[in-house]
């Protein structure tokens, strides 16, 4: 395999890493440190690698010990720190999946192979997490021999037994990154089109991540050549590669006689081993042969040849000639999940290590990550681990427990207790990554820190993007302090983490959930200009070629004014209320009276928060004695339903009344201006004569008298599939469309105060000037009481006034240099303001950046303040052609790319049209049950049901690979065994409805709004899993 | 991410629920005979216990019921 580092062509192994590649082509030198520039090498063979930093492709900075090598790789060195390139070329397609398991074992080395085959082979649905290409963990990197045979056979044997188990899943090349509240652990797994971000669930965790071996602080530590032995190891047995050719071991703990052994196999020259122990017997024996004594003592320093590279080791006053220096430093449990659960850790001083003490959440150590060395004895320990959480999620059937195979290691002795040696502390070390030497710790704790979190803090160590795993400082800050060593909180993610990755799909297009309406499209074609409210997109104005934006509303504005206008009015919130007391609900959530509204009427309402300040405001309509439809702003429809379901179900049960989000089951054209009659004569003739503030039903929906223009002005509702071409029809009746700034103008000019605009949450009805809509006579409503506050009683508050000058919104207020409000709204002829202790006349100065504008308060109407122009021309008869308008589904413009995407492994395609009625209280023997009393019923319209046909559409999903398409947005267990009927849930970012209605057939029922988004994200998806399936 | 058990629709990610902060404090039943600092105990004062609280949540996301949770305000266990 070809590849390029730093422009140099070099080859390498399939199954290379690019730091075995590098080091099979004798690249010793493969970056530079970050603040001191000093040359590195590769410093370990994993993820833990403080020095082996490298950009690959637009991956900034990753540790070359972690790059697989492939065919055509390029690769630059770095000098401690990547910088992101934004226009870098990336091609990765990151997405992310959802899974649930009974056990999930976090690491596949002996212990966590155990402890899956156990708990899988009980019959518990195990996912298998693995850093590693292929299960084995360090069986991988040793010759360890285990009945017999070599240990990777035995890894080999394990994970073709979990093959075999259908509920056990194995993620290799996946990294678990954190460790969350309720066993929820996320992942990263390297795919060959760019990461998942598994997101995964629990019922009991098992931790088998091993031990990282750690350095010592001793003088020239960090030339390239020095190495850990467990790493020299791996390079030897695994990828056939030696990192040097003579050999000098430091030996603080047995794994270095393992590494001299091994290297020794391979063909290098045992110099030296140095063990500050002098060589316990039973493991000397491993080396016996290997070389002729164990020098007892320590190593003080190293020598370099002119790059900077190893070429001797000082032992005291001895100079041994060696270009590898490895270094057994002892071992660090990888503890960073465990404390990442919020585990408590404890300072084991036997094996000069933390290890996990207090368990926090449903999980259990094995093996090497709780300081339990040895292959046989983890393999044991993964078994005990295993099959307790086995047991514990209900798996305690007995089975024949896999055997613990007879290991040929000696018996582990203790490590030295040495950190740090050598008697150059600003040439030692003690942070590769960050460069903080001994001498930097020596500086912190010299300035009075005393806790490992205020050292790292003030050094740096620890911060780089390997974390320190492999470091000496906890041991280093302790000898300096005279205590015992601490340690810092472990932070998630345990490895870099791609934004790239985290992200997913949700970029670009599919970044965040764009709702639409079901006039969408024709706006598009029209060339309106959007403008984002929450989710919506909605038209902004709607420009004829070579029109400016004030150009556009003028025109708008003026045709609202004087012709007729229309504009998509579908994004207000609009909820169906219903049942025996809802006039005496709205009492008590309106400011205002409910229960005395005529049947047939319409009235405005402002609902309060319990402090009195505004909340929302709309129309309220009474369509039955027992029937609303309320309005709400478009920004606040969920919050408004919400806040009517939490006063219902948790302060008045006892009302019979029921909320439906009718939102996106109606679509809305407002028809303004004088000759607004005439347009909605052709539409609904029924219309015409309504008075203001009432409403009648026609063929295809309601018509509602109602203005926010100041004009005659009328809103037609029709159920989705009609909204395009009555949308289309009124236009063709000469409406001129215009968008929300025109929308702003009018209302502004009329002095009608916008929630959210001219409100913040500070603002009371009074405030607004609207103390006609606060009923005196109702005994209570939600806020009342508030009004009475001395705070909201007080004078002396800000009110809406009006302004003389167009100053920008935002500007500050003030009076003889006093600040007393802010302008809200400024439009060229109506600017509104929140201002205190002010009166119509008065001058005052607006601040625009630092510019002082005179300013002189007038009333907040602009237009037409004695309501002449509410009631628009007269109707002139004239001929009304019938109108019948054709229908769209929301998906409907898919329906040729779901036909082109759909494969045999997956199909998708939208079933438009379906009847569908929502019924609350009594259960109508049918439909899918979505609350404690309510259901969703299609077909046949139900006894009491809420029609709801436009609300939804229904998309199918449906093929073996169904499942796996779903899983990467929806966090609901989708097994089989689990997910059998339906649930509302959530997919990519939109809240649907799913239904298992086959074997591996779903319908997924989204709101009407969601639906172009949902169809986008599921072609995104289906694409990439059949791309992936392909490979 | 915490996992909450809807007692609807089983147990489901916090993220499709809304938190709705202490469990029964009940709407005064005549406000108006309240006095301020009454009113503004029940409109503004709230527990915030380091330790087991009992909360509300609302499952918004799904079969849309408030219902109450005891949940350890440090550790995020939660007890049925």
């Amino acid at each position: 395999m070809n590849f390029l580092f730093d422009g140099r062509s070099y080859t390498g192994l399939p199954g290379d890493t690019l730091a075995a590649a590098l080091l099979r082509n004798g690249v010793r030198i493969v970056g530079h440190s970050v603040d001191l520039g000093r040359p590195r090498g590769v410093f370990s063979a994993g993820s833990e690698e403080p020095n082996a930093l490298v950009q690959v492709g637009a991956d900034p900075m990753v540790a070359a010990t972690t790059v697989e090598l492939h065919e055509g790789l390029t690769a630059r060195s770095l000098r401690g720190r990547g910088r992101v390139d934004p226009a870098a070329a990336d091609e990765r397609r990151c997405d992310k999946g959802y899974l649930h398991a009974d056990v999930l074992v976090i690491g596949a080395g002996p212990a966590g192979l155990a402890a899956a085959l156990a708990a899988g082979e009980a019959g518990a649905r195990v996912i298998l997490v693995d850093e590693q290409p292929r299960p084995g963990g360090d069986l991988l990197n040793s010759r360890v021999v285990l009945d017999g045979a070599p240990g990777q056979a035995w890894a080999a044997s394990a994970a073709a037994r979990l093959a075999m188990l259908p509920e056990t899943r194995i993620l290799s090349r996946t990294t678990a990154i954190g460790y969350y509240d309720h066993n929820y652990v996320v992942a990263v797994e390297r795919r060959p089109g760019g990461e998942r971000l598994w997101h995964l669930r629990a019922r009991r965790v098992v931790l088998a991540t091993g031990a990282h071996e750690r350095s010592v602080a001793f003088p020239g530590n960090d030339r390239p050549g020095v190495m850990l032995a467990s790493a020299a190891r791996a390079y030897a047995n695994r990828y056939g590669v030696l990192p040097g050719r003579r050999a000098v071991v430091f030996a603080c703990a047995d794994s270095g006689y393992e590494a001299a052994r091994d290297l020794a196999a391979a063909g290098a020259e045992i110099a030296a081993i140095v063990d500050p122990r002098g060589g316990p017997d039973r493991v000397t024996g491993v080396v016996t042969g290997v070389v002729t004594g164990v020098m007892t003592g320590v190593v003080t320093g190293t020598t370099a040849d002119g790059d900077g590279v190893l070429d001797g080791v000082l032992v005291g006053d001895r100079l041994v000639e060696a270009d590898l220096l490895a270094v057994a430093g002892g071992w660090s449990p990888v503890v960073h999940l465990f404390s990442q659960s919020q585990g408590r850790l404890r300072f084991d001083e036997e094996l000069q290590a933390f290890v996990p003490h207090l368990s926090a959440q449903a999980e259990r150590s094995a093996g090497a990550c709780r300081g339990v060395y040895g292959t046989a004895a983890a393999i044991a320990d993964g078994l005990a681990a295993g099959r307790q959480a086995a047991e514990l999620t209900g798996f305690a059937q007995p089975v024949p427990v896999p055997r613990v195979p007879e290991s040929d290691e000696p018996e582990p002795s203790p490590p030295a207790a040495l950190w740090v040696c050598g008697d150059d502390p600003a040439a030692s070390f003690a942070d590769l990554h960050r460069d903080v030497t001994v001498a930097d710790l020596a500086r912190a704790t010299g300035a009075g820190l005393s806790s490992a979190e205020h050292v790292k803090r003030y050094t740096t160590a620890g911060t780089g993007a390997d974390q320190g795993k492999t470091s000496a400082v906890p041991g280093v800050v302790a000898a300096l302090l005279g205590t015992g060593p601490g340690t810092t909180t472990f932070r998630p993610p345990y490895t870099p983490v791609s934004f790239a990755t985290l992200a997913g799909r949700d970029r670009g297009p599919l970044s965040d959930p764009i709702r639409v309406t079901a006039m969408h499209d024709a706006h598009v074609a029209r060339g309106a200009v959007f403008e984002d409210v929450g989710q919506w997109k909605r038209p902004w104005y709607f420009p004829l070629p070579g029109e400016t934006m004030e150009e556009a509303v003028e025109r708008e504005c003026r045709a609202a004014r004087t012709g007729v206008a229309a504009m998509d009015a579908s994004t207000l919130g609009k909820i169906d209320i219903r049942g025996r007391d809802a006039g005496l609900f709205l009492d008590r959530v309106y400011t205002n009276l409910y229960s005395t509204l005529p049947v047939g009427s319409c009235r405005y309402g402002v609902m309060c928060t319990a402090d009195g300040m505004v909340f929302d405001d709309g129309v309220t309509s009474r369509l039955a004695d027992d029937h609303f439809l309320m309005t709400t702003t478009t920004g606040n429809a969920a919050q408004v339903l919400d806040w009517l379901e939490e006063w219902h179900q948790t302060e008045w049960p006892r009302l019979e009344v029921a909320f439906t989000s009718v939102t996106d089951h109606w679509a809305t054209v407002a028809v303004a201006g004088p000759g607004a009659r005439r347009v909605v004569a052709a539409i609904a003739p029924e219309a015409v004569d309504l008075p203001f503030m009432t409403f009648t039903e026609f063929a295809h929906g309601r018509v509602f008298r109602i203005s926010f223009s100041g004009e005659l002005a009328f809103e037609i509702n029709v159920p989705w599939p009609y909204g395009r071409a009555v949308w289309e029809r009124v236009l063709e009746l000469g409406a001129v469309p215009y968008g929300t700034e025109t929308m702003h103008v009018l209302r502004a000019e009329k002095g009608f105060a916008i929630v959210g605009q001219e409100t913040d949450g500070t603002v009371t009805p009074q405030d607004l000037g609207m103390g006609w809509i606060v009923s005196r006579r109702k005994p209570d409503f939600v806020g009342k009481r508030s009004h009475a506050r001395p705070d909201t009683a007080r004078t002396g508050r800000k009110t809406l006034i009006g302004l003389d000058t167009h100053v920008p919104e935002g500007a500050q207020l003030t009076l003889d240099g006093r600040m007393v409000g802010h302008v809200t709204s400024s439009y060229p002829r109506a600017v509104l303001a929140m201002a205190r202790g002010v009166g119509e006349g008065q001058r005052l100065v607006a601040h625009d950046g630092g510019r002082e504008i005179p300013v002189t308060v007038v009333a907040p109407v602009f237009y037409d303040p004695e309501n002449l122009r509410r009631d628009g021309d007269p109707f002139v008869q004239g001929g009304v052609s019938s109108f019948e308008p054709v229908r769209h589904s929301p998906a409907g413009n898919f329906a040729a790319r779901f036909e082109a995407a759909s494969k045999e492994r997956v199909r998708l395609r939208e079933v438009p049209f379906v009847p569908m009625w929502e019924v609350r209280g009594q259960d109508p023997g049918r439909g899918l049950r979505l609350g404690p009393a309510w259901w969703l019923v299609t077909g046949e319209r139900p006894e009491g049901g809420v029609e709801v046909s436009g609300q939804r559409t229904v998309l199918e999903i449906s093929g073996p690979g169904a499942r796996e398409v779903l899983l990467t947005g929806c966090p609901i267990d989708l097994h089989p065994s689990v997910f059998t009927g339906h649930a509302q849930t959530s997919l990519a970012k939109a809240g649907v409805i799913l239904e298992r209605v086959g074997q591996d057939a779903y319908r997924i029922y989204v709101r009407s709004s969601f639906a172009a988004y949902l169809s986008e994200w599921l072609l995104d998806a289906l694409t990439a899993y059949v791309a992936s399936f392909r490979k | 991410m915490m996992l909450i058990e809807c007692p609807h629709c089983g147990p489901r990610d916090e993220n499709e629920f809304r938190y709705g902060g202490q469990a029964g404090v009940a709407y005064p039943e005549r406000p108006a005979e309240l006095g301020d600092e009454e009113w503004a105990a029940y409109v503004f004062m709230r527990d915030n216990p380091k330790g087991w609280f009992h909360e509300r949540w609302f499952h918004t996301s799904g079969c849309r019921t408030w219902f109450t949770v005891h949940r350890h305000t440090v550790t995020h266990e939660i007890r049925p």
